[in-house]
């Protein structure tokens, strides 16, 4: 069952490019500012987590995500900082370890590696990956990065980096090891996958409705249990937007998370989001919005239904205006959050 | 012909989904991913419990039609006298995020369907189940009759076998939009408005009926 006072809730953003008032587009080095005033104000509200996405697109500010979470780090003091995900893929693990480790060693323990294959082809041929290789190349890459988070030197072999021979990384956290999450979707290999590494695992539910990932956490639980790994309560993130008013909220949303998936859609050749679409992912499937009663009803039923330890909802997706962000946070942290742990305390007095 | 038993040859989303939706509809269902059963015996007890988890062959052999639900770089690992004979659902797409690069897994003078059907020049080949996302095909199954039932489009050059799959679509929850060409599978899919969309009967045969005036098609009628 839940465990309500152990719950952690998180925001999370790809770095979409923020809006001014008159709908012009702020430049993406104003969109990383905004970012680090907001990871200020969700550490003052008292959120757990702060995610930051890794992308290599126009539309997107941030390619270096833990620079903008270090900066986070020198304006906050409790708030965790997150990567969201590392494309640990195309990425190479030695540097993903020292770059959190001096993100911990900084912020004093709050670094929080989230590694993931990411949902964007860019960061492969930009830094000279075959996308053929995608599976083999996350494998390959997450066994390594396991053996340097145990900070002891390190002998490895395999087909996409240089050999490691009895190699130290540097510098050594003060915990002993970085935590990490593993980031999945909706298919039973990665899930598998997740249970065999031991990591914590963050599934992305961003389409349909939340209960059909029921047997599969059941499948992450059996899957640990016949690998002798630990299994930790699983974190979910989603699609959100919050405002005062239920119906703003929803037309905010229909346009900016549209706008988002549909740009994406073009790329993939799927098509685009229609109303319906958008209005059952609100009523029953992946996107939470509304004003803070609804969206919090909705976020209590997700965590008591999947036994959640952490919902992230990931902010801020197509163009919205500083305010409208700012205000989403502060509503999350203030009216949701509360109400969605007095919903789950009530269950479970009543259960 | 009665189909009574389902073979599905790809232990992933989409193939798991349509193992779910076939078993419900009453059918015995097998399923083998690219390995060896113990690779996906766990996956397919604890998600889609009543499946048979096999390998390719023994799915095959125990079929009364074939679903290719694997990648569609994958599919020429598949013997193709494995399915000589065999009434076979193609539900493959090209997709990036499995294979890579679009010319080297599609010619681009033909569509997909028609290379698979190539390939396999002895089966008979329909495609469906394609253009709905997995998760659609999972929540938007429906009764007959249920004013909430969405649309799959169905296609291939033998008229018997289309009927047949449509029958079998229609066992599954869906409507069908029916034609007897598989070259026509083109309109569903990456860049058509009807990949990754699930639609009523009545808009996705709009769509189809009307599918040289969508952007997609004019495209298309412009690269002939
Ligand atoms: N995802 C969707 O929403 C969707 C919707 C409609 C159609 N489709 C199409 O359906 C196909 C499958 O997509 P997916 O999303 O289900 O992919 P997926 O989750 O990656 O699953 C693919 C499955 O195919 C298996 N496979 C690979 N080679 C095989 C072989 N030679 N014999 C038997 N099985 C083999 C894989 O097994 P291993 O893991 O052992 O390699 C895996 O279980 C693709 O062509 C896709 O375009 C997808």
């Amino acid at each position: 069952m839940v465990n309500v006072a152990k719950l952690e809730f998180g925001i999370e953003t790809f770095g979409d490019i923020v809006a001014n008032e008159d709908g012009s587009l702020k430049s993406a080095a104003e969109s990383i500012r905004q970012i680090i005033y907001e990871g200020k104000i969700a550490d003052q509200y008292g959120i757990n987590v702060i995610g930051v996405g890794e992308h290599h697109r126009p539309d997107y500010s941030v390619s270096s995500p833990e620079t903008v979470l270090a900066a986070i780090a020198a304006v906050t003091k409790q708030i965790k900082l997150a990567t969201a995900v590392t494309v640990l893929s195309s990425d190479d693990p030695v540097r993903v370890y020292e770059r959190f480790a001096t993100l911990d060693g900084l912020s004093n323990g709050r670094a929080q590696v989230m590694l993931g294959r990411g949902s964007f082809t860019e960061s492969f041929p930009l830094f000279g990956y075959d996308l053929t290789d995608y599976d083999d190349l996350f494998n390959e890459k997450l066994e390594l990065y396991g053996q340097l988070r145990q900070e002891k030197p390190v002998t490895w072999s395999g087909k996409f980096r240089a050999a490691l021979k009895n190699q130290e990384v540097y510098p050594k956290t003060e915990h002993g090891e970085l935590e990490t999450y593993i980031g999945i979707g909706g298919s039973p290999e990665s899930i598998i996958r997740a249970a065999r590494s031991g990591y914590k695992v963050i599934l992305a539910i961003i389409g349909g409705q939340a209960d059909r990932f029921k047997p599969y956490l059941d499948l992450y639980h059996e899957a640990a249990k016949q690998l002798n790994m630990p299994v930790y309560p699983v974190a979910v993130h989603s699609h959100g937007f919050i405002a005062d008013n239920g119906a703003e909220a929803v037309e905010v949303a229909f346009k900016n998370i549209k706008a988002n998936f549909d740009r994406i859609g073009l790329t993939r050749g799927w098509a685009p989001m229609s109303r319906e679409q958008f209005d059952n992912e609100t009523k029953v499937g992946s996107f939470y919005v509304g004003n803070p009663e609804t969206v919090a009803q909705r976020i209590a039923r997700t965590i008591d239904l999947l036994d959640l330890g952490r919902f992230d909802l990931v902010y801020g997706a197509g163009n919205q205006t500083a305010a409208q962000r700012e205000r989403m946070i502060e509503l999350y942290a203030t009216k949701v959050i509360p109400r969605v742990k007095e919903i789950l305390q009530a269950k479970a007095v009543a259960k | 012909m009665t189909i009574k038993r389902v073979g599905i040859l790809g232990a992933g989303k989409v193939g798991i989904t349509l193992a779910g939706l076939a078993l419900n509809a009453g059918y015995e269902v097998r399923i083998s991913g690219s390995g060896t059963v113990d690779k996906i015996a766990l996956t397919i007890k604890m998600l889609v419990p009543g499946v048979i988890a096999a390998e390719n062959d023994e799915v095959v052999a125990n079929s009364d039609i074939v679903i290719l639900a694997l990648p569609l770089s994958r599919y020429k690992n598949i013997a193709a006298t494995l399915l000589t004979d065999k009434l076979v659902i193609d539900a493959m797409n090209y997709w990036w995020e499995t294979d890579g690069i679009r010319e080297e897994v599609l010619a681009p003078d033909s569509t997909s369907s028609e290379q698979v059907q190539a390939y396999f020049k002895d089966s008979t080949i329909v495609k469906t189940f394609n253009h709905m996302g997995y998760h659609n095909l999972q929540e938007d199954a429906r009764p007959q009759g249920d004013p909430r039932r969405k649309a799959l489009f169905v296609t291939g050059n033998d008229h018997t076998a289309v009927d047949d799959v449509a029958h079998f679509v229609d066992t599954l929850g869906f409507d069908q939009v029916i034609h007897y060409n598989i070259a026509a599978g083109i309109m569903t899919e990456p860049g058509s408005p009807l990949f990754g969309a699930s639609l009523d009967y009545q808009t996705l045969k709009h769509t189809i009926d009307h599918f040289d005036q969508t952007e997609f098609g004019k495209k298309i009628t412009a690269a002939k």
